[in-house]
Parts: structure tokens; C-alpha cells; sequence
């Protein structure tokens, strides 16, 4: 009588966690071994979790002294072959520029958090998605990329921050999870037990410096003086991204075939976009939503195959029109591409994007 | 015959870069002498800087890195905490660890990390040919202090060591010089005292070297070796400036 009920029968536990809290414990999950960062709103919530749980696994936690030197201690984790994050928001990741671009230069992975605020300057505390630009064309100086994934609820970006992990080894690139205030903040239930720790032990790190014992000296750099040299690298670190751009690209696709107006939105904003077409869908209408999850690489394929039967795209950005290029570029004048952008921490209402995508539509 | 002089395993066997009378050979070879001293070669995670000693990987036989400008403590500060049982250094020149870098140094050396810091002042920036450093004299001519380090305008010359030593996590800092050879041996022994450091776990440990930049210092060898004996050494003076080690 007393004996337990069966697991099995149980719902499984869920856990109330706000965005920047799923994202920690994501990296915890993906066996981060160090995090740096500092101070700055709306990602404290991270910071202060990665404190407390870093401690528990007896993994390192440093609060740098500044944006720059938090990047440069994920460059130095990253170079010993283990697994590092930093995180902050955007003025925060301005500075941060610098030591991304290294990453790239020297190929080495990491993952960056860019919980987004409003801009330029100092701004606001309020939920943006500005940085669009800056996360997806390169952000600091030189040729390069970095895989950036956006995710809408705090479970996905639990799920997303580990993937990041795993593309950045995997392509020895840095790798970034964009968000905002809004889903950094905001408290939703998350099925922790769904995501498998994986191991990072499994990606072969033959490069990493570990002490010159039993091989040849190694030497992890960016500088090619040489003649050449530097064109060749960059040749190689392009062949690279052209194998992310073929693999990994992802997004979500809701009632896009035969619809008249397909919308595009990503992140936290996607969640009102999609809200309103499932109410504009149920009286009839024929729209669509298009949710980027891998903003670089970008679903651009995808959005050219809809572009040769819909003839009208919408694109709703926290920015004053960003992603919409993107967009754009993909279906290269083969439909009309109409933006509507809300800036500063304005957040665009359902009844918003429901009267913008109904004036489309007329 | 006896071979009493040869190639430190821990240097590569190339030829050098640098510029005639340069300091930064003698306290390269100075390092790999006291890595092969203590036979930590396998062990050593170096990191250089950027600045003229950013090609020393190019010297070294063992795993080095290079951060961006004024970093390299940050690095290893990271790399420190990862792989304990790595033997962890930076080498920096004055414009990198003073200028560009000085929160990174202050605040490795605040927290105490267990690295070691090989910081050569030859007082320009070499590598960008000739310019003010936070370490040139007052009235010295560089490519932008053009009729001399003006105080009013231009500050004065730092004293990094001076500046570390009020702070808890620092245990131990030396100024030396590679401006004859019996200072080149000091030098050495004060290498050896900051690795021994780190080995120990004693902590923080940070020797300044005085150096000859005879190219931006617009002297011949003689005469920049001169410069150090009768003028840097009156602004920095040589010594232990805090062993707590």
C-alpha cells in the first residue's frame, strides 16, 4: 500500500524559469566548464545563476572585470579545449567585439549571449532586437561569421544554448544565442529533464594547447604576416561557413504553403506574429508565419521556394527594420516585402500585427 | 672539445626578427633557460602579446597563443583556473600590459591569480614604429612626443610596479634590467623566482624588465644602453619592489 507510484505515470516535472535562467542551466547541461561576465540589464538573472550553479559543479565562475575581459577569458578557456560562455546585452556586447572576432581569427569555439536592450548608446533596459545587424554580419573587424540561433521560449532557448555548444565545437567557430529583455525575463515553465547532458568530451579537440607533452609545440593565433597566408586562412574559414549555410540552418514554418501573406519574425516578437495569424487563420484568412531560428546562417532557401507562389511577405522586427534585408535578399524581387518595426522597447500588440498583416492583405 | 654554450631546448633554431641591439632575444633566451632550469617545457601555456614580442611563438618551443592588444592576463587567468597543472605565462611590453591592458593586469593581479607576467619596458611602442608609451621619460623624443613627454600634457611615466604592489593578491615584483651583462643575470634570477612562484602556488608574480629599444630610441646600442644606465634607471629604479612569496 505504501509503495510509490510508478514514474512512468507521472507528468513529467516542469520547472517555472525565466529565459536568462533556461539559458544557464542549458550551458550547465552542455558541460560548460567556465563562465565570465558582468554586469548589466536585462541579463543579471544569468550572471547570478551561473554563479550559484558553476559553484555547484565545482566549475569556474569569474565576474570580470569588464565585457572585454570576460570574452578574453572564453578565448583562454577556449584554447585549452574546454567549453566557455559569456554573456551580456548590448552595449555589453559591443565591447565585446573585439574578442569575437579573435575566436573567429583563431577558430576557436564559444558561445556569446546577447540578451538584447534598446539602442544606440546606452538606450534603455527595454526589450529590442536591434542588434540584429551586429550579431548576424560579422560585428567586429574581419571576414568572418558566427552561428547565431534565436529562440522564442525559455525552453527552447535551454535547448538552443546547448546546441550552441555543440555547432560551436563542431565547426570551431563562436556561436551566439540572441534574444531579448522580454524572454530573458519572463517566467515559463520549462521541461528540464527532456534535454540530455551531452558530452563534450566526444568532439575531438587535437588542437587545443594543453602543454607540449608527447607532441609538437602547438600555437593558437590569428596573425598571418606571411604573404598569402592570410588569404588562405580566410579561404578556409569561408569554406567553413559554407558548410554551416548548407547544414545548419533552422526555422519553423506555420500554414505557409498556398498562403497569400507569409509573416517573418523571430525571437520573443514571434510569439505575438504567431498568435495573430492563428487568429487571422481561424476567420479564414490565408497567412502564414516564418520563424527563423538560425539567424546566420539564414533560411534564405526556404523563403525563395515560398516567394515563387506567395507573392506578399511581412516581416514584424523589435528594430527599425533589420532582418527585413535579410528577407529581401532571399527572395530576390520575387515577391513584396513589407516591414513593420516597433523601436526603444516598444512592443508591437497582437492587434497590431493583426491590423498591419489584415492592411496587406487587403 | 667541451660545449659550454648551446641552444636552449626550449627555443626553435631560426633567426631573429628583431632589430639590432634589441632586448627582447636576451630575455627570450632568458625564459627557455629557466623552463629548461625547472623542466616545465611540456607544461608551459605562454601567451604573448601584441607589439614586437607578438611573433615570440615564433622563438619558443612549447604551446604558445597570442591575445588581443592588453589581454593576455585575462587569458590566463582562464587558462590558470582550467589546467591548474599548466605552468602559465604572459609576455607583455609596456604599451600592452600598462596602456591598452592595465584593467586586464590590475585585476589578474587583484584576484590574485597564479600566473606569471614577463613585463618589458623598453619605453616606446616598438612594433607601430616609435610612439609615446605610458613608460616614456618626461622630455623623451618619440614619433608622437615630438619635443618630448610633456607632463602637463602627456602624463608622467607609470610605475606599474609601484601601482600593483598596495594590492593583497600581489606576492611578488621585481625590476630588472638586460642592459649589461651582470644585470642580464639578475634578470635571470628574477625569472627563476617568478616561475619558482608559480609552481609553489605562491601567486602572482610579475618581473619588469628594463630594455633596450635602440631603433625607436633613435640611439645607437652603445648609446641606448647608455639611456638606461644614466636616465630610465633614475625613474625606475631596480629592486624588489614586494616579495611576499
Amino acid at each position: 500500500m505504501n509503495q510509490k507510484p510508478k514514474t512512468e505515470n507521472r507528468k513529467p516535472k516542469k520547472h517555472l524559469m525565466t529565459g536568462n535562467e533556461a539559458i544557464g542551466e542549458g550551458a550547465v547541461r552542455a558541460g560548460c566548464d567556465l563562465y565570465a561576465g558582468y554586469p548589466i540589464t536585462p541579463q543579471n538573472e544569468l550572471t547570478a545563476f551561473m554563479s550559484r550553479r558553476m559553484h555547484e559543479k565545482k566549475r569556474v565562475f569569474i565576474q570580470s572585470e569588464s565585457e572585454i575581459a570576460a570574452i578574453s577569458m572564453v578565448f583562454g578557456a577556449s584554447l585549452t579545449g574546454k567549453r566557455a560562455m559569456t554573456s551580456s546585452s548590448s552595449p555589453g556586447i559591443s565591447l565585446k567585439q573585439e574578442g569575437i572576432s579573435y575566436l573567429a581569427g583563431c577558430r576557436l569555439p564559444g558561445v556569446i549571449v546577447n540578451v538584447m536592450r534598446g539602442g544606440p548608446g546606452l538606450g534603455n533596459i527595454s526589450p529590442s532586437q536591434a542588434d540584429y545587424f551586429q550579431a548576424t554580419k560579422g560585428g567586429g573587424h574581419g571576414d568572418y561569421h558566427m552561428i547565431v540561433l534565436a529562440p522564442s521560449t525559455a525552453e527552447e532557448a535551454m535547448s538552443l544554448t546547448m546546441l550552441a555548444f555543440d555547432l560551436a565545437d563542431s565547426y570551431r567557430c563562436p556561436a551566439m544565442i540572441l534574444t531579448d529583455g522580454m524572454l530573458g525575463q519572463m517566467m515559463e515553465p520549462v521541461e528540464i529533464s527532456k534535454f540530455k547532458f551531452k558530452n563534450s568530451s566526444s568532439i575531438s579537440k587535437k588542437w587545443a594547447l594543453t602543454g607540449a607533452k608527447g607532441r609538437k609545440p602547438q600555437s593558437i593565433k590569428s596573425l598571418y604576416l606571411k604573404p598569402g597566408g592570410l588569404e588562405r586562412h580566410n579561404i578556409n574559414l569561408q569554406a567553413t561557413y559554407a558548410e554551416i549555410k548548407k547544414r545548419e540552418v533552422k526555422y519553423e514554418s506555420l500554414y505557409c504553403n498556398n498562403a497569400e501573406l507569409i509573416v517573418v519574425a523571430y525571437g520573443s516578437v514571434s510569439r505575438i506574429v504567431c498568435a495573430a495569424v492563428k487568429s487571422l487563420k481561424s476567420t479564414g484568412k490565408h497567412v502564414g508565419m516564418l520563424r527563423p531560428i538560425s539567424l546566420w546562417p539564414f533560411p534564405e532557401k526556404v523563403l525563395k521556394k515560398y516567394a515563387n507562389k506567395t507573392k506578399r511577405f511581412l516581416v514584424i522586427e523589435m528594430s527599425a527594420g533589420q532582418m527585413v534585408e535579410d528577407v529581401r535578399l532571399a527572395v530576390e524581387g520575387g515577391a513584396k516585402v513589407d516591414f513593420y518595426g516597433r523601436t526603444g522597447g516598444g512592443i508591437p500588440t497582437q492587434k497590431e500585427v493583426e491590423g498591419k498583416i489584415s492592411r496587406c492583405l487587403r | 672539445m667541451k660545449k659550454i654554450f648551446k641552444r636552449s631546448k626550449s627555443t626553435q633554431d631560426v633567426a631573429t626578427h628583431y632589430c639590432a641591439g634589441c632586448g627582447h632575444g636576451i630575455i627570450h633566451r632568458l625564459v627557455a633557460e629557466i623552463i629548461d632550469e625547472f623542466k616545465i617545457r611540456e607544461k608551459i601555456i605562454a601567451i604573448a602579446p601584441v607589439g614586437c614580442a607578438v611573433l615570440a611563438y615564433d622563438y619558443w618551443n612549447f604551446d604558445t597563443t597570442e591575445a588581443a592588444h592588453g589581454r593576455c592576463p585575462a587569458v590566463a587567468t582562464a587558462i590558470k583556473r582550467l589546467r591548474p597543472e599548466n605552468i602559465v605565462f604572459t609576455y607583455q611590453g609596456d604599451g600592452d600590459l600598462a596602456s591598452i591592458g592595465i584593467a586586464e593586469t590590475i585585476h589578474a593581479a587583484n584576484r590574485g591569480e597564479n600566473i606569471t607576467i614577463v613585463f618589458v619596458n623598453n619605453g616606446v611602442y616598438g612594433m607601430t614604429g616609435g610612439q609615446m608609451a605610458p613608460t616614456t621619460l618626461i622630455g623623451q623624443k618619440t614619433a608622437t612626443t615630438a619635443s618630448g613627454r610633456n607632463a602637463l600634457t602627456d602624463g608622467n611615466p607609470m610605475k606599474m610596479l609601484e601601482m600593483l604592489a598596495v594590492l593583497n593578491g600581489v606576492k611578488y615584483l621585481e625590476r630588472v634590467s638586460v642592459h649589461s651583462p651582470q644585470h642580464v643575470l639578475k634578470t635571470k634570477q628574477a625569472i627563476r623566482k617568478a616561475f619558482k612562484n608559480q609552481i609553489d602556488n605562491k601567486g602572482f608574480s610579475m618581473v619588469e624588465v628594463l630594455s633596450m629599444c635602440p631603433t625607436y630610441t633613435s640611439r645607437s646600442i652603445e648609446s641606448s644602453i647608455k639611456w638606461i644606465e644614466d636616465r630610465v634607471l633614475k625613474d625606475y629604479p631596480l629592486g624588489i619592489v614586494k616579495d611576499e612569496s
